[in-house]
């Protein structure tokens, strides 16, 4: 019991004193997530609208497809993506083993797919509502594409926090692609499943609350999101 | 106010030709085989009880759905794309998650028109329809009733050279109703074709120069409004004028 004490007593210290080596760590694992975020965005967001929008041979296997990788497991990405940056791996020439651009790819892959099915969903409702007056308006496609994405612009937000809320949790594809090194690829959630074997509770503790801290964070901001979206769409 | 009006371009892609129009959705043919024409000059109003397929014939005009059958043809387009001349005003408005200025500019953005242009022409039509001091505000907090006006708005700053209203009143009190009418017939006063859907006999008399009625997709009639309001030519517009329900014993297509 007093052992449990202790480690919650030293965890909130090194979170209090801004331990340097806590800081590295949460700054690292930010950095990888939110550009894997962005990249995820980049490419789910258009993608996820274009399902909506345009029909075209393939769609309904594409849309499968990304609905089936909303689940993947990260641990099958990891492995995945280890393979095609691995020497002898297709991607092997640009040395990104092992580093964090690496574990930032891994996590877009592991995303891109939610961030794609989940503004395909949003996108959708909005076509349906804007549809006629969109093609009435002579709008292309792609116009009405953008127009829509811009629309749904707050629905859209809680779409990447989903992805983000997902990346950051996510412990297996930075592992195995990122290897855990110290000071170099060493993120939130390897770092917890390393100290956390080696005994050392409170720096796992400590970024254990940082990380739930920042799932309730994201929580909020979905919520919030959630009720402005309402506001809109009632107003 | 004399910008919104456009003389010079005389209604140029009509008359518009319906030859022998059908459509046909899961197994039911809901428009049977319409042959009319329309020409420049008039406001045509389509009048019809419920489920006549009102609605259906102005998307089929508009281009928003293709026929199954039959043709439309805009007589006068040569060459140029109709569906750039035209615009519609749906019966409940869609708005876009912006300003109302913003909703106006939109549409033209879409015309590719410079800025300057479409800067006068927002200006114009949100004076012109009692809107412009609401111009910087989100188009969706707008009353429905001021809704439908930045809709009417949004379809005129385009100069259309036809117009297609689908039942625009019918969510609307009599006040905004009177107001969407008087900003209708000034939309037609500066030339633009107007072809209108309604089942509101009083506003058809008030706005038809001519009336095309239809009765379970078919077009009974089409007939210069003095004419169809004191002596209807078929027996379903007689019907619908006095305000009975057609008698399904005499029905005309088994």
């Amino acid at each position: 019991m007093s052992d449990l004490a202790d480690a919650f007593a030293a965890a909130a210290m090194l979170i209090w004193s801004l331990d340097q080596d806590l800081v590295g760590i949460v700054l690292l694992s930010l950095r990888v997530t939110l550009t894997a975020m962005a990249i995820a965005a980049v490419i789910g967001l258009p993608l996820g609208g274009a399902l909506a929008v345009f029909r075209f041979p393939g769609r309904s296997a594409i849309l499968i497809t990304i609905n089936a990788l909303m689940g993947l497991p990260p641990v099958v990405v990891g492995l995945i993506v280890y393979l095609m940056l691995s020497r002898a791996g297709p991607l092997g020439a640009l040395g990104l083993l092992f580093t964090p651009a690496a574990m930032i790819l891994a996590q877009a892959v592991l995303i891109t797919p939610i961030i794609a099915a989940l503004s395909c969903q949003t996108i959708s409702g909005l076509w349906e509502e804007y549809r006629e007056q969109l093609q009435s308006f002579a709008a292309r496609r792609g116009d009405a594409l953008a127009t829509l994405l811009w629309e749904g612009r707050i629905a859209l937000l809680t779409a990447l926090l989903a992805g983000f809320g997902r990346a950051s949790a996510e412990v297996g594809a930075v592992m195995i692609v990122g290897g855990n090194i110290d000071h170099v690829t060493r993120v939130m959630t390897t770092t917890i499943a390393l100290e956390t074997s080696k005994g050392n509770l409170s720096l796992a503790l400590g970024l254990g609350i940082i990380l739930i801290s920042l799932a309730m964070g994201v929580a909020g901001g979905t919520y919030a999101l959630k009720l402005a979206a309402e506001r809109q769409r009632s107003a | 106010m004399t910008a919104l009006t456009d003389p010079a371009a005389a209604p140029a892609i009509l008359p518009l030709g319906l030859e022998g129009l059908v459509f046909a959705a899961g197994g039911k043919t809901l428009i049977k085989g319409i042959t009319a024409t329309l020409s420049a000059g008039s406001r045509s109003i389509v009048l019809g009880p419920n489920g006549a397929g009102k609605t259906l014939l102005l998307r089929l005009c508009h281009g928003l759905i293709l026929p199954t059958g039959g043709r439309i043809v805009w007589k006068g387009a040569a060459g140029a794309d109709p569906a750039l001349r035209q615009a519609m005003v749906f019966q409940r408005p869609v708005m876009l998650r912006r300003s109302v200025a913003a909703n106006v500019d939109y549409a033209l953005r879409l015309r590719d028109l410079a800025r300057a242009d479409r800067q006068q022409r927002i200006e114009d039509v949100l004076t012109a329809t009692g809107l412009r001091r609401f111009a910087t505000q989100p188009a969706r907090l707008l009353s429905v009733g001021e809704q439908q006006k930045l809709a009417l708005a949004r379809a005129w700053a385009l100069r259309p050279d036809v117009l297609f209203l689908d039942e625009p009143t019918a969510s609307l009190d009599p006040a905004a109703t009177r107001a969407v009418e008087e900003i209708i017939l000034r939309i037609d006063a500066g030339g633009t074709k107007i072809i209108m859907s309604t089942h509101d006999l009083a506003q058809a008399r008030r706005l038809a120069n001519e009336v095309l009625f239809l009765h379970r997709g078919r077009l009974c009639e089409q007939t210069p409004a003095p004419v169809f309001f004191t002596a209807p030519r078929t027996a379903e517009a007689g019907y619908f004028l006095e305000g009975k329900l057609f008698p399904q014993l005499r029905r005309i297509n088994p």
